[in-house]
């Protein structure tokens, strides 16, 4: 097809754009449900494990304008099989600080607010246990580790190399408990009909929230259907069902309207997920030329006491340098905590903050240009798996990375830069993310008057979307954007995994261009390649996995330079400038693309300089639970960002030769930042965030 | 306690009853279903409620509805009312924003910028506090913004379309 170059890779304007800046565009609140909406605000418990010894509404249920008061007495039974902290209100036990224990629905949300205030609860609670270390005896392996990785792997004899390496590094880097933290705070507005729920909500994937839905209410597919065409980020915390769906759905069943039940942002610290904090030894062995002989990286992460989530922390070392032995561990503990859920890259993100700084040691240990030392490792095939890459451009990125950057001539020693009061550093790391394919399906209907449209359940969070498969979809048709009608984000649009783990184009995309595929065979073989005036209807989908997934690695490479200026008197950190480039598939849309590269390595500085939950070792709750004490990079924390991609021909990842690329961005990022703020100052701060605190220690200890 | 009071939102009067607890953005949003501002903390930490108050950008979520019975707001909405409005170009020109929830507010406080940068006033980077008239360097527009959180950090992008307005209403040398 002679179209297909015509839009997939032109930097099309946002389609929902003039939408977005006027504020028109609907998200899950602004949505229209047809008749008044009332408020559900919740009481949580101040414990984190325990059961309620006493409960008491009636001094909120006598509120005016308060329609009822939920709680594990009164709330209706929600079926069997709901996982984690989705069985809303079905018991008195408590499983972690910040637990829904009673609702309140209210006909405004003042009312709804106030009411909160006035139901008295009393609990039996245990010593919260929330530190997390590396020599608790409850330490355990979980049978396996998200997205179905393998908790251990062992290759080779790593102690003996590490005995026998020329030069070794063994070092504890920690990464904090992080939040999501969406702007778009998580909300659920609920509608019954009869037995039939409408639920307008924000979520990375409408399919993902009915199926919960069907078990919470013992509902069939066709009762549920959950509408989300806008979604203010997301970023993991949206992926997956939350007591506030459930518990809006419950809601509304029991007051017979429609309720919204818009999360404060405080909520936000427990209701729905966080990334692990994590404490990783990185152990490296090399030869005086710097050729890696062993990789050992043994991560310890926590989990609640109930649910099982074990990030993938350590599976980037599996996969980013060549030495022959090599041993990844993952070991978690069950702690009074609120469940944990991905983050952007979960594993990556806190993976490859510990591997790339101990990149970083290794080359200063060996006097060697970090740079040289990484291209020295590159493994001809993938290391663990023993396949080739399906396409892999690491060192591409790094040498032309370094170009961009200025890196040439860079002196190798940390704390010899001054410029006025500020100690100047450079810093480099790499990026790296898996690409992968789910099932997706899709329904492309050709209308007689030659208007196209194309219908699937896919989420755009901020990714670009709704334009990159609009282009998708008129480059397969052979047909202009204009005439390309797309519909996504509604449970009753054929299924779709959600935007998650870098599969939505991929995934979507390959359907859209499949199904498009027969639509044409189709319209050759029966009407002569031309529409037909009372239009066509076709199915199609992609069943899964690329079927060279088990032959190839495939996984997206990048690289990362910065420049960090730390002040020397009160170790602030700045960054004025940083260079990343990406080796990421094809690139669909330039404009899109880059916004997301950019946000993903601007999100990695403020993990690498401000993020990070603290618990109250003694009360048991999150300190800083709002976006004031929660820092995340402002406006004024970025500096000027260059980002930049090489064009990439992988045939093997999907139909259309996409990677993924709203991970990669924050991969390595705050090694990069790490490795420069040591090159800056002479310190190395082995646990993010890298605040200003925390340069005092290092000089004290120095 | 309910109260009578007259907003004035984007040019048009919506009499409404609201509780004293009423913030502006919980009037605009919840009693008027006008949703270009949005909420993203409800406690002045994000910005993403930002409008214009009388001409200034404000946190709507810390103004009680009652004390602006007689004012005048401007959502991003509202700034398009005469036609595309120059900051709704830039920002889709340089794709200043991914989800575009923080976007409205990121577009109402760009606006204050520009009238504050105009009125020559200075910000926490500005060198000469004397001067009448302000640059909107980068540095200062960086600056200027960073009371509107965007987690989808299109920061980079922001800078660029404010400078692009900023340099065509000769703000920015």
């Amino acid at each position: 097809m002679t179209t297909v170059d015509r839009l997939v890779g032109a930097g099309v304007e946002r389609i929902d754009g003039p939408a977005k800046v006027r504020g028109t565009a609907p998200y899950a609140y602004e949505q229209d449900p047809g008749e008044p909406i009332c408020s559900v605000a919740v009481v949580q418990s101040t414990v984190n494990r325990g059961r309620i010894t006493r409960l008491d509404p009636t001094a909120a249920e006598a509120m005016p304008g308060v329609l009822a008061v939920l709680t594990p007495a009164n709330a209706p039974r929600l079926g069997e099989g709901l996982a984690s902290d989705l069985p809303v209100l079905q018991s008195l036990d408590v499983h972690y600080q910040g637990q829904i224990v009673a609702a309140v629905v209210a006909e405004s949300s003042e009312i709804a607010k106030a009411a909160v205030g006035a139901v008295a609860v009393e609990y039996a609670a245990h010593e919260p246990d929330v530190v997390l270390s590396t020599d608790r005896p409850d330490l355990y392996a979980p049978p396996q580790l998200m997205a179905g990785y393998e908790t251990d792997s062992v290759i080779g004899d790593v102690e003996g190399a590490l005995a026998a390496a020329a030069v070794t590094v063994d070092a504890t880097y920690e990464t904090p408990t992080q939040h999501n933290n969406p702007i778009e705070m998580h909300t659920s507005m609920a509608r019954w009909d009869g037995d039939r729920l409408t639920l307008w909500d924000a979520n990375q994937g409408p399919h993902n929230i009915v199926n919960d839905l069907m078990t919470a209410f013992g509902l069939e597919r066709g009762q549920v259907r959950v509408i989300s065409p806008y979604v203010g980020g997301a970023f993991g915390s949206k992926a997956f069902t939350h007591p506030n769906q459930i518990l809006a759905a419950m809601a509304a069943k029991v007051v017979g309207r429609t309720v919204v039940f818009e999360l404060t942002r405080q909520q936000m610290f427990c209701l729905v997920g966080h990334r692990t904090p994590t404490i990783q030894r990185v152990r490296l062995g090399a030869d005086a030329e710097g050729r890696l002989t062993a990789i050992s990286h043994e991560v310890v992460e926590h989990t609640s006491r109930i649910s099982e989530f074990a990030e993938q922390t350590a599976t980037p070392t599996r996969v980013l340098y060549a030495a022959p032995h090599r041993r990844t561990t993952h070991r978690l503990a069950r702690l009074d905590v609120p469940p944990p859920t991905i983050m952007r890259a979960p594993g990556e993100t806190p993976g490859m903050f510990a591997l790339e700084s101990a990149m970083d040691e290794l080359a200063h240990s060996l006097g060697i240009d970090p740079v040289e030392l990484r291209v020295r490792n590159e493994p001809e095939r993938d290391p663990e798996r023993d396949v080739p890459w399906s396409s892999r451009n690491l060192v591409a990125c790094l040498r032309t990375g370094a170009e961009r950057f200025g890196w040439a001539g860079r002196d190798l020693r940390p704390g010899v830069r001054e410029d006025g009061r500020w100690l100047v550093g450079t810093g480099v790391a790499a990026a790296t993310y898996p690409a992968r394919r789910r099932k997706a399906e899709c329904r492309i209907t050709g209308h007689g008057d030659g208007r196209w449209t194309v219908e699937i359940d896919g989420s755009d969070i901020g990714t670009g979307a709704w334009t990159a498969l609009t282009q998708i979809s008129a480059d397969a048709l052979g047909v202009g954007l204009g005439a390309v009608e797309l519909r996504i984000g509604d449970s009753d649009l054929p299924f779709a995994g959600g935007a998650g783990g870098s599969t939505g184009l991929a995934s979507w995309g390959s359907a859209i261009v499949l199904t498009a595929r027969e639509v044409r065979r189709q319209l050759d073989e029966r009407y002569g390649g031309q529409l037909p005036a009372d239009g066509i209807v076709v199915k199609g989908e992609v069943p899964g996995p690329s079927p060279h997934a088990e032959q190839y690695s495939m996984h997206a490479f990048g690289a990362h330079f910065v420049e960090v200026r730390v002040d020397r008197d009160t170790g602030e950190v700045r960054l004025p400038r940083a260079s990343s480039v990406y080796a990421a598939g094809t690139i669909v849309n330039a404009r899109t693309a880059r916004s997301q590269f950019l946000g993903g390595f601007s999100m990695g500085v403020s993990m690498a300089l401000h993020e990070g939950t603290i618990a109250d070792e003694r009360l048991g709750h999150y300190v800083n639970h709002d976006l004031a004490e929660y820092h995340v990079a402002t406006n004024a924390d970025i500096g000027d960002i260059d980002i930049h991609w090489l064009d990439e021909d992988d045939p093997y990842v999907n139909e259309l030769g996409i990677k993924g690329i709203g991970e990669i961005g924050i991969t390595g990022a705050a090694a990069a930042v790490a490795n420069a703020y040591w090159h800056a100052t002479g310190l190395r701060v082995r646990d993010l965030p890298i605040t200003p605190d925390k340069y005092f220690r290092a000089l004290g200890q120095g | 306690m309910d109260t009578q009071i007259t907003l004035r939102v984007d040019g048009a009067d919506h009499p409404l009853t609201v509780d004293t607890r009423t913030t502006l953005l919980d009037a605009l949003r919840e009693r008027l279903r006008i949703t270009s501002p949005k909420k993203g903390c409800d406690h002045g930490q994000c910005g993403a409620c930002t409008v214009l108050l009388d001409g200034r950008r404000v946190n709507s979520c810390l103004v009680l509805a009652v004390t602006v019975d007689d004012a005048e707001v401007i959502t991003s909405d509202g700034l398009a009312a005469g036609g595309e409005h120059p900051l709704h170009r830039a920002f889709l020109d340089n794709d200043a924003f991914q989800c575009g929830y923080c976007t409205p507010g990121q577009v109402c406080s760009a606006a204050g910028v520009l009238a504050e940068a105009r009125a020559g006033w200075p910000s926490t980077v500005t060198d000469d506090l004397t001067a009448d008239e302000v640059d909107l360097t980068d540095d200062e527009i960086r600056d200027r913004m960073s009371g509107n959180l965007c987690r989808c950090a299109a920061y980079a992008h922001i800078v660029l379309a404010v400078a692009a307005v900023a340099e065509a209403e000769g703000v920015r040398r």
